[in-house]
């Protein structure tokens, strides 16, 4: 693939047909949301944590095949992690997107999407379930 | 070759595209390897070479401050600029030059508007008149309004198909109104809104109208005479020429009752500390140093957009739009976005599997550049239900056989995404 459709990968495609952990926000989640004021799309974030642990992620929302498939993967990865160590990633997945920084010990599941590097735009696309993500999570980081 | 002019039915010259193209220097460049198809007009057009040549000739030869000096340079761009003022009154059909007030664009002049001409007139509980279709610059200058002086912004609703009815329009206003702010054409959806019925309507109740213009104004012919509104506004950077400059035309007599809106050099008489003296419309409205070489640019653009014959440019993206119409339907699960029996080359689409988005970015890589947004509208995005729509919108050197790119892009953008 070439161009426009190397951004689509076969994960990428896949996991903005069929979302990992797309589904209604438990009650006793906490929630955040994210828009991105460019294009209108908004992505919703609920997080349980138990003892200090991600037990449960999942997110709504309507957004574009990249911030879709961006969700759901990091969804995946968070799951079962610390907290701490759950924002350290998402910083890391952040400064990869913005190009600053490859961290190696960024999983490899989410290599797939920073393709959206040599895409005008679109790394905002990818960072926008971050942004819930933070705010949902910062809740139980003490940190502030 | 001829065609017939869809407005009024008269027999206009065809345009000669290919002509046209040469003159654009952009359209000769390649993205990602693909010839340019530049099909993003409605967010801005692109310059012509008499237009970019316009701007750098004054900066090359003549260029100074205007309306100060005694010296040769500032004389020369006085003249040229102040010529500008002539060309707009005969692209708008104003009836005088007096009437012509330079700004930095559309934005611009409705939030002038707004605060010279609206503000002193409205009481707490006063009503101001827009439609749900509105570009966000004739929404929320308004809204400012309304915060500081207890004023109600009252919203015409648009059918399904993206038109207003008169009588949605007739049955809004009342005894509170005060003004009524109205595209010509809309953005988002490209419906021509029967706006000189909205401007009898105005005039039957005593209100004063301002007709937003910018996605008309680049593509079609003007006449606010005909029209009778009282403010007409656009931007320079739709019709090919540069950013940062735009027009208010404003009736004579509006103008003269009308309290400056900036206060600074260039729009006084006499300034003293215990008094100041404002000068006369237009002058009274342009504070500060204006961009001098853009308003001359945007001279440049007039005098070529005239050459071309709106009628005849109008003609033209019709027919350009009957056919992207047309071919779309091939397209499986996509969805145009505005239906209305009058439109302009405006083309909003949404698409059952990709999100406006992904089109954008996969139609780019073929070289088609098109919006992928809210358009700034995010009111008819909610009255649709989608976020954001796909839009195509033409210009005078867009050809069918680049409509033909944008369909055979949007033919793969299935094969990826769909189910």
């Amino acid at each position: 693939m070439s161009g426009g459709t190397s951004l689509y990968q076969a994960v990428i495609l896949d996991h903005n047909r069929q979302p990992r952990n797309f589904r209604p926000l438990p009650a006793a989640a906490s929630q955040a949301v994210a828009h991105n004021p460019l294009c209108g799309d908004t992505v919703e974030i609920g997080v349980v944590v138990r003892d200090g642990e991600v037990s449960e992620i999942s997110f709504q929302g309507e957004s574009c095949a990249v911030a879709t498939a961006s969700a759901s993967l990091l969804t995946e990865t968070l799951q079962g992690r610390g907290v701490p160590a759950a924002l350290s990633l998402c910083d890391q997945y952040v400064a990869a997107l913005a190009g600053t920084a490859d961290p190696p010990e960024l999983p490899d599941a989410l290599r797939p999407l920073l393709t959206v590097r040599r895409f005008p735009g679109r790394e905002q696309c990818a960072a926008l379930p971050v942004q819930a993500i933070r705010a949902a999570l910062r809740r139980f980081s003490g940190a502030d | 070759m001829s065609v017939v002019d869809p407005v009024n039915g008269r027999q206009v010259a065809a345009l000669d595209v290919e002509r046209i193209r040469r003159d654009f220097p952009i359209l000769r460049r390649e993205v990602h390897g693909k010839p340019l198809v530049y099909l993003d007009n409605g967010a801005s057009a692109q310059r012509p070479e008499v237009v970019i040549e316009a701007e750098a000739d004054c900066y090359r030869r003549y260029y100074a401050n205007i309306h100060r000096g005694v010296h040769a340079l500032s004389q020369e761009s006085t003249s040229a600029f102040e010529a500008v003022r002539g060309k707009v009154k005969e692209l708008l059909n104003a009836p005088s030059e007096r009437e012509i007030v330079f700004t930095r664009g559309t934005t611009e002049s409705i939030n002038l508007v707004a605060q010279s001409h609206v503000r002193p007139m409205l009481k707490p509980g006063d009503e101001i008149l827009i439609t749900a279709m509105e570009h966000h610059s004739n929404i929320v200058p308004w809204q400012l309004l309304c915060d500081a002086t207890g004023a109600k912004l009252v919203v015409v609703p648009f059918s399904d198909a993206g038109e207003l009815s008169l009588e949605d329009v007739a049955s809004r206003i009342t005894a509170r109104t005060r003004f009524i702010s109205v595209m010509h054409v809309s953005n988002a959806l490209g419906t021509i809104n029967p706006v000189l019925e909205i401007v009898r309507l105005a005039r039957e109740h005593g209100l004063t109208i301002l007709l937003d213009g910018a996605q008309a104004a680049p593509h079609m012919p003007v006449d606010v005479q005909a029209l009778d509104c009282d403010f007409y506004v656009f931007s320079a950077h739709k019709l090919y020429g540069p950013t940062g400059v735009g027009v208010l035309f404003g009736k004579y007599e509006l103008l003269q009752a009308m309290p400056p809106w900036q206060g600074g050099g260039d729009m006084i008489r006499s300034v003293s500390f215990e008094r100041t003296e404002f000068a006369e419309p237009p002058a009274r409205f342009e504070a500060g140093t204006p961009n001098i070489a853009g308003v001359i640019g945007m001279g440049a653009a007039i005098d070529y957009f005239r050459a071309l014959d709106p009628a005849a440019v109008f003609a033209h993206e019709s027919a350009l739009l009957r056919y992207a119409e047309s071919e779309l339907e091939t397209v499986p699960g996509l969805r145009i976005i505005g239906n209305a029996a009058a439109k302009a080359g405006i083309l909003s689409f949404v698409m059952e599997d990709a999100h406006p988005h992904d089109i954008g970015t996969i139609l780019d890589a073929d070289g088609v550049a098109i919006r992928a947004g809210h358009h700034c509208a995010q009111p008819v995005m909610q009255r649709y239900g989608v976020p954001a729509t796909a839009r195509a919108s033409f210009a005078a050197y867009n050809t069918m056989a680049e409509v033909d790119a944008l369909v055979a892009s949007l033919h793969k953008v299935c094969d990826l995404f769909g189910r």
